[in-house]
């Protein structure tokens, strides 16, 4: 306890226990007193007390936690990466083979992964953008005003339900119902390399079609919850000033909502893509594996990196195998990263969104 | 004077004002559309998939034994049985993520408010919980293979399970502890200081009071987010049918595993596992969901 270091101090106004060092380095935030006016003796430095030392330490310990957390995390994937990647037979980068069932003969690239992952996510944030960006100007500015809340409730909703049960509506219901449109879109514009037949059976519905209109449906509610927060905070003046002048529903909010909330909205659909790169457990349940390579075309199957890692996972047990599909995660890790710190610095740039 | 008054609808100029255009009425009509169909469209699959588990799994989780019994000694093809060894790995896993996330989370969201102010490691603290936040949770359970596994040299567990949730939730407490803390009237602390209390105790015990609603809820939403987690509990745990009560070692099944499990399963007894298994986690997530809303009615601080 340290009840008796707080009754002393109205007693001890004579406390010389002001350390010089403290009283050099008086930070505005820490003072818990306010610095002693112009006594007529001479003036007193605060005192900290030990209490408010060892909590400022666990606070600060606490903040210098995560940014090392961070560091390790990258530290510890190249650690465990660089083994495995100088027994690799292939280029890295650029090969599309992936085996490591011999761990004495690695040959992993991650040309193949890259490109699934990368066209998984576009589908999904092409799908997911429009589609947000009328959401968050439905809850903000068109929605009944006592129904905006639950409105608002039922979409995050959508974050709620856990990525597995996703996945398996979208291979069991989902697929069956979309395999129509896809036999459809083959047939009618299969001449555009994206709709050519793919790889895999379109019939199971286990495509990067199918992938991404499910992984659209599950970054939803993230771009969505930004942009809302964005659009929310458009000033009053300018939609009353466009109002004014005469302007109907629609034109206020191209002239007022859209130019101020854009670069929040482009944030927003940022954070998306990172969620939809790093999507695993949806993807791997739905999309089919495949030896064949990538073709560039919607209905093929294959794998994204997170899809990949995961499907192997539960057979780590060499070193060096793992090590190869550790790579792979690090790659992803920067990926997300890179376009997560985009996103921010977005945000960062503007200063009304405060 | 008295023609004026004659007449008080007469306008004194030619009207100013005309009604809106016919194309914009058109536009600002297909613009209303387009916004409420968006939102629409949105609703079809959630509806769906809550559809899809509901009529699946609620057959499935009437039986008493869903409740209570394993699968342990059952066949793949052999009805019966229940998810009791899942349900327990999924609430003990999240549970013990969450002892260790909260005063984590917390103590970064303290320092961020009360000591952080702008300095750089505050800049630095704050830019990294926002990057943790956008972590892949396969790219956590790889980081706590690598530390846990790899290079601590201790097997796969539950435990392990619940350190790779702790990455994943911590900064989700932060962000909301941060939010409660921040909208704590300065009047309260400056009040505290005035009498002397030290800043550590005008925290502890004014400012997170204060707050406390708001937290809560933000942990529990927390908690409702790492229980559906599966891609660490694949990496990091192996599953058992069979109930395993312990944390440290040997394998532990979770809904999520489970599900995973019974997936390929193309009998009927799998069919019931795999949909019984996602309405009981979508029942868990949903209760850990209620309970913050529940928790954020009766804890607010009362205004007046």
């Amino acid at each position: 306890m340290n009840d008796p270091v707080v009754a002393k101090r109205p007693a001890g106004s004579g406390d010389p226990g002001a350390a010089r060092g403290v009283a050099a380095a008086p930070t505005a935030s820490e003072a818990p007193i306010p610095p002693t006016p112009e006594a007529p003796e001479t003036p007193k430095a605060p005192h900290v007390r030990p209490g408010d030392r060892i909590f400022r330490g666990l606070a600060t310990g606490s903040g210098v936690f995560i940014v090392v957390l961070i560091g390790a995390i990258g530290l510890f994937l190249i650690l465990q990466a660089i083994p495995s990647l100088g027994l690799d037979q292939i280029n890295f980068l650029t090969s599309r083979e992936w085996n490591t069932s011999d761990p004495a003969n690695l040959r992993f690239g991650i040309l193949d992964l890259l490109l699934v992952t990368v066209i998984v996510s576009i589908v999904a944030l092409l799908i997911a953008m429009p589609i947000a960006l009328g959401i968050a100007l439905f809850l903000t500015q068109y929605a009944p005003r006592n129904l905006a809340r639950p409105f608002a409730y039922v979409i995050d909703l959508l974050a709620a339900v856990p990525s597995i049960v996703f996945g398996l509506w979208g291979l069991f219901v989902l697929g069956p119902v979309l395999y129509p449109l896809s036999e459809w879109l083959i047939d009618t514009l299969g001449w555009i390399p994206i709709f050519a037949k793919g790889n895999v059976n379109v019939q199971l519905g286990g495509t990067i079609f199918t992938a991404g209109i499910v992984v659209a449906v599950m970054i939803l509610p993230i771009i969505t919850a930004v942009s809302r927060e964005v659009f929310d905070r458009t000033p009053r003046m300018h939609v009353e000033g466009a109002i004014a002048l005469g302007a109907t529903k629609w034109e206020v909010v191209r002239t007022t909502v859209l130019p101020f909330g854009k670069a929040g909205y482009v944030s927003a659909s940022m954070l998306g893509l990172g969620r939809a790169l790093g999507e695993t457990i949806a993807v791997m349940i739905i999309l089919s594996t495949t030896s064949s390579a990538f073709g560039w075309s919607l209905f093929d199957g294959g794998a994204t990196f997170a899809s990949k890692i995961a499907l192997a996972a539960p057979e780590f047990n060499d070193t060096r195998s793992a090590g190869a599909y550790i790579a792979a995660g690090l790659v992803l890790f920067v990926l997300t990263f890179v376009v997560n710190a985009i996103a921010r610095s977005i945000v960062a740039g503007h200063k009304e969104y405060e | 004077m008295s023609t004026n008054l004659a007449d008080p609808t007469r306008l004194a100029t030619p009207p100013t004002f005309q009604a809106v255009s016919l194309s914009r009425r058109i536009k600002n009509g297909f613009a209303t559309a387009l916004v409420w169909g968006a939102f629409l469209v949105a609703i079809i699959p959630l509806v769906w998939v809550l559809y899809t588990v509901v009529q699946r799994g609620f057959p499935v989780i009437l039986d008493g034994d869903w409740w209570q019994k394993s699968l342990s000694g059952l066949l793949a093809r052999q009805q019966g049985g229940g998810a009791y060894h899942a349900i327990y790995g999924t609430l003990v896993q999240g549970l013990v993520c969450g002892i260790i996330s909260v005063p984590i989370g917390i103590m970064i969201a303290i320092y961020l408010v009360e000591y952080g102010g702008r300095s750089k490691l505050a800049k630095a603290t704050t830019f990294m919980v926002d990057i943790l936040t956008g972590v892949p949770s396969i790219v956590a359970a790889l980081f706590i293979y690598t530390v846990w596994i790899t290079y601590a040299g201790m097997g796969r567990s539950a435990f392990a399970v619940s350190i790779a949730l702790v990455l994943l939730m911590v900064p989700v407490v932060v962000r909301t502890t941060e939010e409660m803390l921040k909208i704590v009237p300065d009047e309260l602390r400056e009040a505290s200081y005035a009498l002397g209390i030290p800043k550590w105790k005008t925290i502890v015990k004014i400012v997170i009071p204060t707050a406390l609603s708001g937290i809560l809820t933000g942990i529990m939403l927390a908690l409702a987010r790492v229980m559906g987690e599966t891609a660490p509990v694949l990496v990091l745990a192996a599953y058992a049918p069979f109930i395993n009560y312990n944390l440290f070692s040997g394998p532990m099944a979770s809904l999520p595993l489970m599900m995973v499990n019974e997936r390929n399963n193309p009998t009927q007894a799998g069919f019931e596992r795999l949909w019984g298994a996602a309405i009981t986690l979508v029942l868990i997530i949903t209760l850990f969901n209620l309970l913050a809303t529940v928790i954020s009615r009766v804890l607010a601080p009362k205004t007046k």
